[in-house]
């Protein structure tokens, strides 16, 4: 590193900063890697299935053993993390505010920023979502992978996304019954390998259905749902009670895009990706060329793609920053890109490929 | 359906500042025509966290009361510091 040279500040240490951070980092490029959290990892610890893909995408392996390999690389290569550590501002010409253990503020000049904010769980609303109990599906799952509690005895899950099969089969492993998985929507959303294992432990499935509201005096002890119509509004008469202690929400994802407004990236509306999220080139850069978008914030997809993306926008980066030559930028970057390609694949990639093409092509129109 | 209108059936939107959906309705149809008007006239999205749970329910309520699509909905505005940090942080 250059005595006065500007590093390139990656914001979280999931799955896409981690990689982001590492290719700088083996690039011979100065890299600072911020996370909240008191261990990096983001998602990652909490998966306990077995990833998708094919070999080179680590599939077969579960999350949290690629959060270990990750973390192992990083230490091995001396990459300057810094852990309880909140992003909250940026000022242009790049100047991030970062508040540690939050009792210390300072800021830090950035010569390239990489923002792997990751995404946020949906919220449903309906009468008594604010009991004790209701939760979303990714806080059930952090209580029973990472803090071994198991949060009820008795489930309704919302939705049959990924995220809702994923979690619903977790809980019954971690000694919770499922009493339903629900959906509004006329079919399931989840891929059928996940589905099939819930479905096949005997846990009902009802489609175009929603949650009419929580019951309970002091936490959650029924749940009301209903089927709904084409319109999405509840049918008379079709309501049904479960007796359940703990209602979980897996209804999607929203990029966390709070740092790439302030960075005044151009942000775009991608609904199959979870909504408003920053646009971005082929390299993951934003509209503000100094600022790269990696992982869920530049749409929601998985940890697999997530550290592709996090790969090409550090390779990219440490390019930019001199760190490497054109020559090998260029097939570091169409490598990964190849990669990337080969995971969006089947019918649930296909979906995301194609969402992910209209995101270059606006760039391009931009 | 039978809509009795108890206390349990009121609907809270933003948790940190216990903002309703009738509130949020109301300013609306009173005249907040984005998430940055509901969020000064009602403070929904003003609390701890920032939005975070709220903001796409807000969204939605917005794109329904107006018949907009969901990407007619202005983006929020955000400011720094993007998450409560304590005075005492800042006196460093």
């Amino acid at each position: 590193m250059r005595n006065d040279e500007k590093p390139a500040i990656v914001v979280g240490a999931g799955p896409a900063g981690l990689c982001a951070a590492i290719e700088l980092k083996k690039a011979g490029a100065p890299v600072v890697l911020m996370d909240e959290n008191a261990k990096p990892g983001g998602q990652l610890f909490k998966q306990i299935h077995k990833f998708f893909g094919s070999q080179e995408h680590k599939a077969g392996i579960r999350g949290f053993d690629i959060g270990k390999e990750l973390l192992a690389e990083s230490l091995r290569l001396g990459i300057d993390v810094r852990l309880k550590t909140e992003v909250v501002g940026i000022e242009l010409g790049l100047k991030v505010w970062a508040v540690e253990d939050r009792t210390k503020s300072y800021t830090l000049d950035a010569g390239k920023l990489i923002l792997a904010t990751g995404a946020t769980e949906n919220a449903l609303s309906f009468p008594g979502w604010t009991l004790p109990g209701v939760m979303t599906a990714g806080c059930a799952q952090t209580l029973i992978n990472v803090h071994r509690v198991l949060p009820g005895k008795r489930i309704l899950m919302v939705g049959s996304g990924n995220v809702g099969v994923i979690v619903a089969y977790q809980l019954m492993q971690a000694g919770a019954q499922v009493a339903a998985v629900i959906e509004a929507l006329p079919r399931l959303g989840g891929y059928g390998v996940h589905t099939a294992k819930v479905r096949r432990a005997g846990v009902p499935f009802y489609c175009s259905t929603t949650i009419i509201r929580a019951e309970g005096a002091e936490s959650v002890e029924r749940a009301v749902i209903a089927s709904i119509d084409a319109k999405f509004q509840p049918i008379p008469g079709t309501e049904q009670i479960l007796d359940v202690d703990t209602i979980c929400l897996a209804v999607g994802l929203t990029p966390s895009i709070e740092l790439s407004c302030l960075a005044e990236c151009k942000q775009i509306y991608i609904p199959e990706l979870g909504g408003n999220m920053p646009a971005h080139d082929e390299y993951m850069r934003s509209s503000n060329q100094s600022v790269y978008v990696v992982g869920d914030i530049a749409g929601v997809e998985e940890a697999s793609t997530a550290m592709e993306e996090g790969r090409l926008a550090g390779i990219h980066a440490a390019w930019a920053m001199g760190y490497m030559d054109d020559q090998t930028m260029k097939i570091k970057t169409d490598e990964t890109r190849g990669r990337l390609q080969a995971l969006r694949q089947g019918i649930f990639g296909q979906k995301r490929f194609a969402a992910k093409e209209r995101i270059l092509a606006m760039r391009k129109d931009a | 359906m039978d809509e009795k209108k108890g206390p349990g059936d009121e609907k809270y939107i933003c948790r940190c500042e216990e903002v309703t959906e009738a509130e949020i309705r109301d300013a609306i149809r009173a005249g907040a025509r984005s998430v940055v008007e509901i969020k000064r006239w009602t403070r929904a999205g003003m609390g701890i966290c920032q939005g975070r749970s709220c903001r796409r329910l807000v969204e939605r309520i917005l794109a329904e009361e107006l018949k907009l699509k969901p990407e007619e909905i202005e983006i929020s505005s955000f400011r720094q510091p993007v998450r409560p940090v304590s005075i005492k942080a800042m006196d460093e």
